[in-house]
């Protein structure tokens, strides 16, 4: 058994909850650069250089690259040999959250009643999924969620009998239909099987992969990219004002379904696709 | 990319008549920020009969919800929210005066009606590009429902702040320009 005292999971949240919103991922930053660079369209390509030049601002000025600086999402991976200590884990997360979006002036874009619609002040509650996993260590990777792109995702349960063609019909459909609301370029994640809670927590999960690496399932990886490459012919566009980079990625992630079911979810991703992981 | 056109605000109906779908602008001059529940408060106001807290004649509305200022600094990090929410209420405040919008996504039918029917303008700033975008913003004040934080009224005081035609007055529509132009399916 190794103790943790919780303050040590309220400081590293709030540790992400910043670095997050101000440091965009290399993998992200090296595909919007190679995007520009192939980019057709003169304003789309205007667009993407002030994407890059809004990366560079983030980074110096440590301020966030988004003013909508997302829901904090959280996925927590935490060992079975692991005794917390000091108090109680949700809160201790919560915690961080409060305090990382205090000192780091980022946006509190969370009403505490979704009819009521009154901020709640500090961007709490956050989301956590919880996995426990073995070994003595814990797991926190932070993904503050932006609204815009939130609002454009869709979980969908299909008949098993679509099948792969129906799930390529309506994934491109639905960035077809999103346009320029998601902010794009984006990236989609899909998530497929599962139950219906299951299938959207798999798509979210999706997003996590470094852009760039493949499925480790080579069916799933050339689907991932003939599916990239659909979405990139729809012509949106860098903020929808037409051209070829409209996707930057598609991350595909499966789970085993019942044999009556087959749901499909499409979480979008903006281009300020942020997240950030520790290990405690 | 052709130079960008610099406009000032409040904008006349000249100025909107030169602006066309595909446009770059740098906008100068005064700015003010609303989203979805200070729309709600104004068009509320109206329906009371009552003086709206902003005269909008000529002005720009940008559909936008700030990160707190840092210290020493007039506004955080701002870039556009999504119009489609705003859509209700924007026909109604044109109606009274308003000339422009800026915000990130396509609008209805109706706002695109009235958009074409008063002589008003609708652009697109970089959604996701907000401390770029907070760099053209001088001088940031609440001047009504300070209580709604982000989504409170605010006054902006730009210089060359750049956004690109979406919608202009003679009923074009960049986005739908953009998938005739790009799309291959
Ligand atoms: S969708 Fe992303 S880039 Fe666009 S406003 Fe929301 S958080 Fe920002």
């Amino acid at each position: 058994m190794r103790e943790i005292d919780v303050s040590g999971i309220t400081s590293a949240v709030k540790k992400l909850c910043m670095d997050a919103n101000f440091y965009l991922g290399d993998d992200v930053k090296k595909r919007i650069y190679e995007c520009y660079e192939k980019e057709e369209s003169p304003t789309g390509k205007d667009v993407l250089s002030q994407i890059i030049e809004n990366i560079k601002i983030s980074e110096n000025d440590e301020v966030p690259l988004c003013q909508d600086t997302g829901y904090a999402v959280l996925f927590v991976e935490l060992g079975q040999d692991v005794r917390l200590t000091g108090g109680d884990f949700t809160e201790a997360i919560n915690e961080g959250v409060r305090q990382g979006y205090k000192e780091g002036y980022l946006r509190k874009s969370v009403v505490t009643d979704p009819l009521e619609r009154k901020n709640s002040g500090d961007n709490t509650p956050a989301i956590i999924y919880t996995d426990i996993v073995p070994g003595d260590k814990i797991k926190i990777i932070l993904a503050p969620k932006g609204g815009g792109s939130e609002n454009m995702s869709e979980v969908k349960m299909m008949a098993p009998a679509a099948g792969v063609e129906g799930v390529k019909e309506f994934v491109v459909d639905r960035v077809l239909r999103s346009g320029a609301n998601p902010c794009p370029p984006v990236i989609v994640g899909v998530g497929i099987g599962g139950t219906f809670e299951k299938c959207a927590q798999i798509a979210k999960k999706a997003l996590l992969r470094p852009v760039g690496s493949v499925h480790p399932n080579p069916y799933y990886a050339d689907l991932e990219k003939e599916l990239l490459e659909k979405i990139n012919k729809l012509g949106i566009g860098p903020q929808g004002f037409g051209g070829r980079c409209t996707a930057l990625a598609v991350h595909i992630e499966v789970h085993p379904c019942h044999i009556a079911s087959f749901p499909v979810a499409v979480n979008m991703q903006c281009h300020v696709a942020r997240h950030k992981e520790v290990i405690i | 990319m052709a130079e960008p056109k610099r406009i000032t605000t409040p904008l006349s109906d000249e100025v909107i008549k030169d602006l066309h779908i595909g446009d770059s602008v740098l906008i100068s001059g005064v700015i003010y920020t609303a989203r979805d529940s200070a729309h709600k408060r104004l068009i509320e106001a109206l329906e009371r009969g009552e003086e709206l807290p902003v005269d909008l004649k000529g002005q720009i509305i940008y559909y936008a919800g700030p990160a707190p200022a840092k210290p020493g600094k007039p506004i955080g990090s701002i870039g556009p929210t999504t119009s489609y929410r705003m859509d209700p209420y924007a026909p109604i405040l044109i109606e009274k005066g308003l000339k422009g919008m800026i915000g990130k996504g396509n609008r209805s039918d109706e706002v695109i009606e009235a958009i074409k029917k008063h002589t008003a303008v609708y652009f697109g700033a970089i959604g996701g590009a907000a401390a770029l975008g907070a760099k053209s913003i001088k001088k940031a004040e609440f001047v009504a429902y300070e209580d709604l934080g982000p989504e409170a009224i605010r006054r902006l005081e730009v210089v060359d702040f750049p956004a690109v035609v979406v919608n202009d007055c003679y009923g074009g529509d960049i986005y739908k320009q953009g998938l005739k132009e790009y799309g291959e399916v």
